[in-house]
C-alpha cells in the first residue's frame, strides 16, 4: 500500500505541475488574483484535454493489467505493440473490407469481428505460454519473435495501406461502445458563453468508455489477483516457481493462462485504441505500446524479477505515464523528447524503490 | 611453545540492534591446529567468524595475530593476513574452468594488452590440485565438478592466497559419506602442513574425528572448551544446550500396521532403468539411508508425481492409487518435505500465513476466493503446536531461522492430516535443540497413523530415529534392514553396494 501511496502522490505533484504550466501567459495579467482566474483555464485541465486523457488511461491501463499479470509471473511479452498492429488492421479489414464467404455482399458483422480480435490474441498469448512453459524457451526470446512477426504479418495483409473505420456503417454500436462515453451529471447552472473550463456551471461531466471498461476489468482483476487463489498462485510461481511445483500447483497453466489473460486485455485495448485513432498503419499503429505497458507496470510496483505487483499501482503507473506524455505535449516540448522525459521518470521512480529497497536490507543486515 | 599463537580473539563483543550477538567472547588457534567451533544456531559462530574474515568489526575486544594486534577491516585485509574463508554455499563460478576459479581477480597476465597468461594460470594452479589430491585438469569447467570437487577448488584457491588459516562452515553438509571421509582427511593434512582449521559443523561425528580442541559457544558466550582426549558425544551437547539431551532411539508406542502403504516399480529420470519396490508400514518410521547420488530424493519426487519422466505404482491399504502429477499425490495425502527448504519447500519472500495455506488454499476459500480469516486461523494453530519462533503470521518466512523455516514447511503439510510424509533430509542446517523437536513431532505424527520415510545422509538420525531403515545404492535398493540391524557398519555395506546377512528383502507381494 506505501508503494501505491507514493507513486499516487507523484501523479498527483505532476498534475498540479501540468496545470500550472499550461496556463495561457498573458503578459498584461501578472497579479496573484489573476494567476487564480486562470488556473481553471489551464489547458491540462481544460474539459477536452481531461477527456481525451481518460479515455486514453483507459486504453493502455487495460492492457497494462494483463502485462502486470505477466509480469509477476516472473515473465515479459514484447508483443503487445505489434498485436496492436494486426488486431486493428484485422478488424478494420473484417468490417469494410472482408465479405462473408456465405453471403457475398455482406462485410463482417461486428460482434465477430470482435470476437475474432480478441481470439487472435488470446490464441497467440497461449501459443507464447505453450513455447515458454513446455519447450522452457525465455519469455523474452518468445516475444521478441511476436514483436517481430506480429507487425510483419498486419503490413502484408493490409499490403501496408492504411485501414479506417470511415462513418462505421453497420457497426455503429461497436464504435460507440468503443469511443462513446457515458454522461454522469451537468455542473449546475447554465452554461456561459466563452472558453470552457472545468468549473464552468453546466458542463457536462462524461466518461468515455474505455475509462468505464477499464474500471470494470480494474475492479475484476483486482478480486482475481489480490483475493482469488489463482492470484496466490500468480505470486507464489513468480517469487519461487520450483517450490510452487512442489505444493501441488500446476505452475505451467498459472504461467501460460496469465499470458492468455493478457491476450485477452490486449483484444480488448486493441479495438479500443483502433476506433481511437481510427486510422491504423500496420507499420506504425501501436509502435512500443509493451514498452509503454511495462514502464506502467514497473513504476505501479512490479518487478520484473516477479513476485510483485499491484493492480492499483499499475493503473496509477498507467496514469502517470499519459500525464506525462500529454505534458510534454502541451508545454510545447519537443515531442522527439517524449520518450526521454518517459525514460528520466521511470529511472527516477525505479531508483527511488531501489534505494528504499536497500535501506530496508540494511536495517535488516544489521539486525542480526 | 613460547611463540604466540597464530591467532587470538581477546573478549570480543559485537552487539546489534536488539540482540547481543557475542558477549567477551575468547578463542585462539595454534599453527596446524584443528579447532572445531560448535553451537546452536543463533549462537555467535558467524557473527565471530565474519568478524575474523573482516565483514563485522567487533565494538569492544581485540583480534591478536601472530601476537601483534590486528585490525581486519575488509575482507582484502583478512586475506593479506592469511585468513580465508569456505563458506556453507559455495563461492565458485560454474562458468569458467577450475584454474580461473582459484586465480579469479589475480589472473596472470602478459603482453601490452594485459591479456590473460593461460598457459601460466593452468601451471600456477596444478601444484595446488596436486597438493589436494585432486585428480582433476585445471581446464575443466567448474558446472562439471561434483560439490566436494568444488569445494576443493575453494580450498586450493585459499591455498593459493597463502592462507595460513582456512574457516570452514558446515563444509560437509552437501557431501556424500566417502566425500566427507576424504575431506576430514584433508583437514588433518592440512594441519600436518601447518595450515590451521576453524571447523564449523553441526555434525558432532565429524568433529569428534578431527579436531584437536573444540570451543562451544552458547548464546554469545564461551560454554566451554573440550581437548581432544575429551571429546565425546554426549558432553558436546550438554555444552551446546546446557543440558543433556538424551538421543538414542525411541520405539514407537503403537504396534505397526505392515503393508499398508506399498510402492512398486518407482523410478526416476536419475536411473531410468532401475526400479525400486518397498513396503512401509502405518505407524512406522521407515529410514532411506545411502550415499548421496544415491537416488533416494528423486524416487521421493517420482512417488509424488514431481518426476514427468518417472513414476511409481502406489497402494494404499490394498488399493490402487494413480498419481501423475504433484496435485494427486496431495489430494492423497501423500506429502514431500523436500531437501532444498529455500528452494523448492517455501516461498521465502512470502509470509508465513501465505506459505502454510498455499498446497491447501482450497479449503481456505469460497468460490475461489480466499477467505483470509480462515487463512490466518491455520497458520496461528500450526505457530502454536509447532511452537514456530515467528513475530506473527505475517511475518516473512526469509527472516525466520533455518529451524523455524523448516517447522513451517512441516506446518503447511501437516495442517493437511498427512497419510503418508516424505521427509527429505529433514534437518539439514538446523540447530540440536529444534531438531529434537522435529525428531519428535515425526514420532507423534507416526504414532497418530502416518506412514513416515525419513531421507536422511545423517548417520545419527537414521540409526537413532528409524523403525527400519531402506538402504539405496546407485538407484536400487540394496536391503531393508530391521532395528536390530540397524548399525552403522549395516548400513555402510549396502551403502556401497555390499550384502549383509541381517538385511531383508524390501517388500513381500
Amino acid at each position: 500500500m506505501k508503494k501505491e501511496l507514493g507513486i499516487f502522490i507523484l501523479l498527483v505533484v505532476t498534475c498540479l505541475i501540468a496545470t500550472v504550466c499550461t496556463i495561457d501567459y498573458d503578459p498584461a495579467l501578472t497579479g496573484v488574483s489573476d494567476f487564480f482566474h486562470r488556473l481553471p483555464h489551464a489547458k491540462f485541465i481544460s474539459p477536452a484535454n481531461i477527456t481525451n486523457q481518460i479515455n486514453l488511461i483507459g486504453i493502455s491501463g487495460i492492457f497494462s493489467l494483463g502485462l502486470g499479470f505477466v509480469i509477476i509471473t516472473g515473465g515479459i511479452d514484447l508483443s503487445v505493440g505489434s498485436m496492436f498492429a494486426l488486431i486493428g488492421i484485422v478488424l478494420a479489414m473484417a468490417l469494410r473490407e472482408w465479405e462473408l464467404p456465405w453471403s457475398p455482399g455482406h462485410y463482417w458483422p461486428w460482434p465477430l469481428a470482435a470476437m475474432l480480435v480478441i481470439l487472435i490474441p488470446m490464441a497467440l498469448g497461449w501459443g507464447h505460454g505453450l513455447l515458454i512453459t513446455r519447450l522452457k524457451i525465455q519469455p523474452f526470446i518468445v516475444t521478441l519473435c511476436g514483436l517481430l512477426l506480429y507487425r510483419s504479418v498486419a503490413r502484408y495483409i493490409a499490403h501496408d495501406s492504411t485501414k479506417g473505420f470511415g462513418n462505421a456503417e453497420g457497426f455503429e454500436n461497436l464504435q460507440s461502445l468503443a469511443s462513446g462515453s457515458i454522461h454522469l451529471f451537468s455542473l449546475p447552472g447554465k452554461t456561459l458563453p466563452g472558453q470552457p473550463s472545468v468549473l464552468q456551471p453546466g458542463q457536462p461531466v462524461n466518461l468515455p468508455m474505455p475509462f468505464v471498461l477499464m474500471l470494470l476489468i480494474a475492479v475484476i482483476m483486482w478480486f482475481v489477483l489480490h483475493r482469488s487463489i489463482y492470484g496466490r498462485y500468480l505470486f507464489a510461481v513468480g517469487r519461487n516457481e520450483e517450490a510452487a511445483r512442489f505444493s501441488g500447483i500446476n505452475t505451467r497453466r498459472v504461467i501460460s493462462s496469465s499470458y492468455v489473460i493478457l491476450g485477452f486485455l490486449t483484444g480488448i485495448s486493441g479495438i479500443l485504441f483502433a476506433f481511437y485513432t481510427n486510422s491504423i498503419s500496420g507499420s506504425t499503429h501501436g509502435q512500443s505500446y509493451e514498452l509503454y505497458g511495462i514502464a506502467a507496470a514497473v513504476l505501479g510496483g512490479c518487478s520484473l524479477r516477479g513476485g510483485e505487483g499491484s493492480v492499483l499501482g499499475i493503473i496509477i503507473g498507467t496514469a502517470l505515464l499519459q500525464v506525462l506524455r500529454n505534458l510534454v505535449t502541451l508545454m510545447g516540448i519537443p515531442s522527439e523528447l517524449d520518450f526521454a522525459v518517459t525514460g528520466v521518470v521511470v529511472l527516477i521512480g525505479v531508483l527511488i524503490d531501489q534505494i528504499v529497497r536497500l535501506r530496508a536490507q540494511k536495517k535488516l543486515t544489521a539486525a542480526r | 611453545m613460547n611463540a604466540p599463537p597464530l591467532l587470538e580473539m581477546r573478549g570480543i563483543a559485537k552487539q546489534f540492534p536488539g540482540v547481543r550477538a557475542l558477549d567477551g567472547v575468547s578463542l585462539h588457534i595454534g599453527r596446524g591446529e584443528v579447532l572445531a567451533l560448535v553451537g546452536e544456531n543463533g549462537a555467535g559462530k558467524s557473527t565471530l567468524m565474519k568478524i575474523l574474515g573482516g565483514v563485522y568489526q567487533p565494538d569492544a575486544g581485540e583480534v591478536l595475530v601472530d601476537g601483534q594486534p590486528a585490525r581486519i577491516s575488509d575482507v582484502n585485509e583478512a586475506l593479506r593476513l592469511g585468513v580465508a574463508f569456505i563458506h556453507q554455499e559455495l563461492n565458485v563460478l560454474d562458468n569458467l574452468d577450475v584454474a580461473a576459479n582459484v586465480f579469479l581477480g589475480r589472473e596472470p597476465v602478459r603482453g601490452p594488452f594485459r591479456l590473460i597468461d593461460t598457459r601460466k594460470i593452468h601451471a600456477d594452479t596444478a601444484p595446488f590440485l596436486r597438493r589436494l589430491g585432486l585428480d582433476i585438469s585445471s581446464r575443466t569447467r567448474v558446472d562439471q565438478l561434483s560439490i566436494a570437487s568444488r569445494q576443493m577448488v575453494e580450498i586450493a584457491k585459499a591455498l593459493s592466497l597463502n592462507a595460513r588459516l582456512i574457516i570452514m562452515d558446515e563444509p560437509t553438509s552437501s557431501l556424500t559419506l566417502t566425500e566427507t571421509a576424504r575431506l576430514l582427511q584433508l583437514v588433518g593434512e592440512l594441519s600436518q602442513q601447518g595450515v590451521s582449521v576453524i571447523y564449523i559443523s553441526h555434525r558432532l561425528g565429524e568433529v569428534s574425528t578431527c579436531a584437536h580442541r573444540v570451543v562451544v559457544l552458547r548464546d554469545g558466550k564461551n560454554a566451554g572448551e573440550l581437548s581432544r582426549e575429551e571429546i565425546t558425544h554426549d558432553r558436546l551437547v550438554s555444552l551446546m544446550v546446557g543440558r543433556e539431551i538424551k538421543s538414542a532411539y525411541t520405539p514407537p508406542n503403537v504396534v505397526p500396521q505392515p503393508g499398508f502403504f506399498k510402492v512398486r516399480n518407482a523410478r526416476s529420470s536419475l536411473y531410468p532403468r532401475q526400479q525400486v519396490s518397498f513396503d512401509a508400514s502405518r505407524g512406522e518410521i521407515l529410514g532411506f539411508a545411502g550415499l548421496v547420488g544415491a537416488g533416494r530424493s528423486e524416487i521421493a519426487q517420482a512417488i509424488v508425481g514431481l518426476d514427468p519422466a518417472g513414476g511409481a505404482e502406489v497402494w494404499f491399504d490394498g488399493h490402487r492409487k494413480t498419481i501423475g502429477r504433484p496435485r494427486e499425490a496431495i489430494d492423497h495425502g501423500i506429502y514431500l518435505v523436500p531437501e532444498d527448504r529455500r528452494g523448492q519447500g517455501l516461498v521465502v519472500e512470502m509470509s508465513v500465513r501465505e506459505n502454510i495455506t498455499l498446497p491447501s488454499l482450497w479449503s481456505h476459500a469460497w468460490h475461489g476466493l480466499i477467505q483470509r480469516a480462515r487463512e490466518t486461523v491455520t497458520a496461528q494453530t500450526q505457530i502454536a503446536s509447532l511452537r514456530i519462533k515467528t513475530p506473527h503470521a505475517e511475518a516473512m518466512v526469509r527472516n525466520l531461522s533455518g529451524g523455524n523455516q523448516q517447522k513451517v514447511v512441516l506446518g503447511k503439510w501437516l495442517a493437511m492430516a498427512p497419510k503418508v510424509m516424505i521427509l527429505d533430509e529433514p534437518t539439514r542446517g538446523i540447530d540440536v535443540g529444534a531438531k529434537a523437536e522435529i525428531y519428535r513431532l515425526m514420532r507423534a505424527l507416526a504414532e497418530k497413523g502416518a506412514v513416515i520415510l525419513m531421507i536422511s545422509s545423517d548417520m545419527e538420525e537414521v540409526i537413532n530415529l528409524s523403525d527400519r531403515v531402506a538402504v539405496m545404492h546407485e538407484g536400487r535398493l540394496t536391503g531393508v534392514l530391521e532395528r536390530a540391524g540397524c548399525t552403522e557398519e549395516n548400513i555402510m555395506q549396502l551403502a556401497i553396494g555390499g550384502t549383509v546377512p541381517a538385511a531383508r528383502p524390501a517388500f513381500t507381494n
